[in-house]
């Protein structure tokens, strides 16, 4: 509210005490732990970065942990959004019941979804043994590292883009009608439009979940070098032969990439605010 | 293009939101649904805009029947009350909306919707706005960004939902002259939604009362005024001043009193005498109709405003009576009311 | 008005009302079809799955597994390092929202976005960054050797871990929640003469009680299901720092596969519970937002 300078009216007590802690308490928990990992990093030459990153397992790594995720938030991004418009705009036997379970995955610890997507999956499974008596099989692959990262991400595109399209008036569909806009033109140009800033941002976190997601994946993963070796798991086994710098290196590049998506998605909802705002 | 309604019906679970409606609305003409909320007017609307579909009846536009097709086949322009923009397009946008739709065969050219979009901005004076967002606009703005987009499809009908409902008074009232200003100029077939007397008698050509579902009267603005067809619509529209008498055998009582009023073919049985309070003269005590004691007064700008209780009936009627402003009133005076004008309806079951 | 699945039926000669404000039944069934077996494809059948592995071989079998000592020193662990974290970022949270939501200041957002950021890191990297700071080769790694304190493979390391994954759960819920409250309220206590503390006790904490339970709900499923931050800090060994998704790792990979689902089903049964009385609480949490309106 109070443009350009600090202006200390409020009469409440303990700014100085609480803002303090806070500090402290971020640097501690937060702040320094990240900085040692750049620490640890500087203490690379540039070459000897490169060397690391450009490796064949590392870069098989990476593309598999990017390319996955990225693969499982488009998967999101579309069934989401069919889960969203079946959640709020029909009702059907047990709908309550599916719309509580969309946030399973938050709540459910990692290790569970992993033990339990395998066990799923596996050649006996329930699903796995169809699936391969037609050819297909899922765990021990990078198909099943697919599903496990579909399976954490499932929340992100649902929750983001629920209260959005429950809050659009029934209004602009009914002036978009009188107007002569068929269905189709109602759903594509009006709105599908309004949802996508939420729907962008639902997929930019599925996706960055997915990059670094580890419990769910591993035991579904198959974990063969360079085939269905995921990048997180790579710092582990890096960590567990004393290479910290090589494991170092690794998170420095996925962590950069997510602030990155981080700062896309402020972007993208900025983006969405100043449209939606007076200037 | 003229609209008719026939039988109308229309029933929300319990609730009867139209029931048996038949309007007629000529081409060219400005008309104004007028009443409560609750009463139906809005349901009237958007069944004639075909966003609700009626329980029975018939909607006719120039005698052919619009029900068998959907609101986007109807080429009726909607103005909602909360003008209901995309939010995610420019003004321009959201004008040029209704013709990019159309079907390949029927749209215009880039060029030509450009043209259009443009000379409808200049219309409703806001084409310097044709590159902001709604959410930029003020609420006057909206409202005229709205116009034009339902204007763009050179619709046959236009239909406007409580136009003004949204806006501050000061904006209100301007717009609806302007409203008025652009129907004498482009003269389609207007039917607008109000629940404001004001505006209806200032802006339209005729009045539709209406009243839980049903439609009370249908006049200009002078008429339903000065000839109110029923107890609801004198009551409804302009101030009236209220009192429960009984007919019978000719003679209008008030309490025990024998009023010096005609009946007016009223129905025997417990009525309602309605006066316009412009019309109940107040005079010297024993020089009137009826008899009451000032309560209180007080000054309105020109004239003086008294309460006076009237004996009769069940303890004292209160009411409410202009004075001119020379007249020395005080409370305790007592006065005499006569009525100049009044009409006397049945009381309602 | 919500669209039901099936609208009123249509006298057939108003065909016109199935105009264009919804899709064709055809479309309608498909999407709901699509819809209801995803979820239960990728949420439905997992969770069934944890419950019909643990009961494979019949209640006493189940039972039996979860009385094992390493079963239950994993279980006594993991409400070790819950009541860790939780308490700590209870603490933090209450206070940074006082801090962030009551004042007005330079960075704000910044400092929120730096509250967020360990939502962003993945949870091995959340391990790892431990294990760079106190581990042998680490940056204090060195001078905690020669002092003798273990952090790194032991209970400190675990709870510093899990509390650096769950940081913004409780701060986050709060700072939005004393944001729309504003300062009114404290302005009156404090101008009715009670002190600092007394108009945090009285009146600010009874505003913000279902914010605070919802943050700790959270924080605490999280705290107690934390995989990736505390496998990599944890060491693995048995009876001493595995946590219960650990031990259900372990378990899963000897091949035990009853005993790990057993483990598993009690930290499914977590994430139940958490569900519902999340639920429960979203209604309390609406109550306290419009409250104030």
């Amino acid at each position: 509210m109070t443009g350009g300078q600090l202006e200390q009216r409020n009469v409440l007590p303990g700014f100085g005490l609480t803002m303090g802690l806070t500090l402290t308490w971020l640097s501690i928990i937060v702040l320094i732990p990240l900085a040692a990992l750049f620490l640890k990093t500087s203490e690379l030459s540039l070459t000897e970065f490169f060397g690391i990153i450009g490796s064949r397992r590392t870069l098989s790594a990476l593309k598999l942990s990017f390319g996955l995720a990225l693969a499982a938030a488009v998967i999101n991004f579309i069934m989401g959004m069919i889960v969203v418009w079946a959640l709020v705009r029909y009702d059907f036997p047990l709908r309550r019941l599916f719309d509580a379970i969309v946030d399973l995955p938050f709540a459910l610890p990692t290790a569970v979804a992993g033990v339990a997507l395998t066990a799923l999956f596996a050649e006996k499974g329930w699903l796995g043994a169809p699936l391969a008596a037609i050819g297909i099989k899922v765990a021990f692959t990078p198909l099943g590292i697919f599903v496990a990262m579909i399976f954490i991400g499932i929340p992100f595109v649902v929750r983001t883009v629920e209260p959005v399209l429950a809050d659009l008036e029934i209004e602009i569909e009914e002036a978009a009608v009188s107007l002569g806009a068929t269905r189709w033109h109602v759903i594509t140009k009006v709105i599908v439009p309004s949802l996508m800033p939420a729907m962008l941002t639902g997929f930019a976190l599925a996706f960055a979940r997915a990059v670094g997601e580890y419990g769910s994946v591993i035991f579904i993963a198959g974990n063969l070098p360079n085939v269905s070796e995921i990048a997180p798991l790579l710092i582990v086994i890096r960590l567990s032969e004393f290479r910290y710098a090589d494991a170092a290196a690794i998170a420095v590049v996925m962590l950069v990439v997510s602030f990155l998506i981080i700062f896309a998605i402020n972007r993208i909802q900025r983006w969405s605010l100043t449209r939606a705002m007076s200037r | 293009m003229t609209i008719e309604a026939r039988n109308i019906v229309k029933q929300f679970g319990a609730f009867r939101a139209l029931d048996d409606v038949d309007l007629r609305v000529e081409g060219g003409e400005l008309v104004a649904l007028l009443g409560p909320s609750g009463s139906g007017k809005t349901t009237l609307l958007r069944i004639i805009a075909g966003l609700d579909w009626p329980d029975a009846g018939e909607v006719l536009f120039n005698g052919e029947s619009a029900l068998e097709r959907g609101a986007g086949e109807r080429n009726v322009g909607f103005v909602f009350q909360h003008y209901a923009l995309f939010r995610h397009m420019s003004v321009f946008e959201n004008v040029a909306f209704g013709l990019r739709v159309q079907p390949r065969r029927l749209r215009r050219s880039e060029a030509d919707i450009r043209k259009r979009v443009n000379d409808l901005l200049d219309l409703v004076q806001i084409d310097w706005l044709a590159n902001r967002y709604p959410g930029q606009l003020s609420g006057g703005q909206r409202q005229r960004v709205a116009l034009a987009r339902a204007l763009a499809i050179e619709p046959r009908i236009l239909l406007l939902d409580e136009p003004f409902g949204a806006l501050d008074a000061k904006v209100r009232k301007e717009l609806r002259r302007w409203l008025r200003s652009l129907h004498d100029d482009i003269h389609v077939t207007s039917l607008f939604v109000t629940h404001d007397q004001e505006e209806a008698l200032e802006v339209a050509d005729r009045i539709v009362v209406m009243d839980k579902g049903k439609i009370e009267q249908i006049g200009t603005p002078e008429d339903v005024y000065d000839n109110p067809a029923t107890a609801f619509v004198h009551g409804f529209i302009g101030e009236s001043i209220m009192l429960p008498v009984e007919v019978g055998g000719g003679q209008v009582r008030f309490g025990p009193k024998v009023l010096d009023l005609e009946s007016g073919g009223a129905a025997s049985g417990p009525s309602r005498l309605f006066v316009r309070r412009h019309d109940m003269v107040l005079g010297p005590a024993g020089n009137g109709t009826l008899e009451g004691a000032v309560k209180r007064v007080r000054a309105f700008g020109p004239i003086l405003r008294a309460d006076v209780a009237l004996p009769g009936g069940d303890g004292e009627t209160m009411i409410e009576v202009d004075a001119p402003r020379d007249r020395a009133l005080k409370p305790g005076d007592i006065v005499g009311l006569k009525p100049r004008r009044y009409r006397i309806f049945a009381a309602q079951a | 008005m919500s669209l039901a699945t099936q609208p009123r039926a249509l006298p057939p000669t108003l065909r016109a009302m199935a105009d264009a404000r919804t899709e064709p039944a055809a479309v309608r069934v498909l999407i709901i079809g699509l819809a209801v077996t995803f979820l239960t494809v990728f949420i439905f059948l997992p969770l069934l799955v944890v419950f019909s592995g643990a009961l494979a071989r019949g209640i006493g079998v189940y039972l039996a597994a979860l009385a094992e000592p390493e079963a239950q020193s994993a279980i006594r662990l993991t409400v070790l390092v819950a009541a860790i974290s939780v308490g700590i970022n209870l603490v933090f949270g209450v206070i940074a929202a006082w801090a962030i939501a009551k004042f007005e200041f330079h960075g704000k957002t910044l400092l929120i976005t730096l509250i967020d950021l360990p939502f962003s890191v993945s949870p091995v990297i959340s391990g790892l960054i431990f294990v760079l700071l106190f581990g042998a080769q680490g940056v204090l790694g060195p001078w905690l050797m020669g002092h003798d304190v273990q952090i790194i493979f032991a209970v400190p390391g675990i709870a510093l871990a899990t509390t650096f994954v769950t940081f913004p759960f409780v701060a986050r819920e709060l700072i939005p929640l004393m944001q729309e409250q504003g300062t009114q309220e404290e302005e009156a206590a404090l101008s009715l003469g009670a002190s600092g503390l007394r108009t945090f006790f009285r009146v600010t904490l009874p505003n913000i009680k279902w914010g605070v339970l919802y943050g700790v709900l959270l924080c605490n499923a999280r705290a107690m299901g934390e995989f990736g931050a505390v496998s990599v800090v944890s060491g693995h060994i048995r009876g001493e720092t595995n946590t219960m998704p650990l031990l259900v790792e372990i378990l899963y990979n000897e091949y035990q596969f009853v005993a790990s689902f057993a483990v598993a089903s009690l930290l499914a049964l977590l994430a139940l519970v958490t569900l519902v009385l999340k639920t429960a609480l979203e209604g309390h949490l609406q109550g306290s937002r419009d409250h104030d309106h």
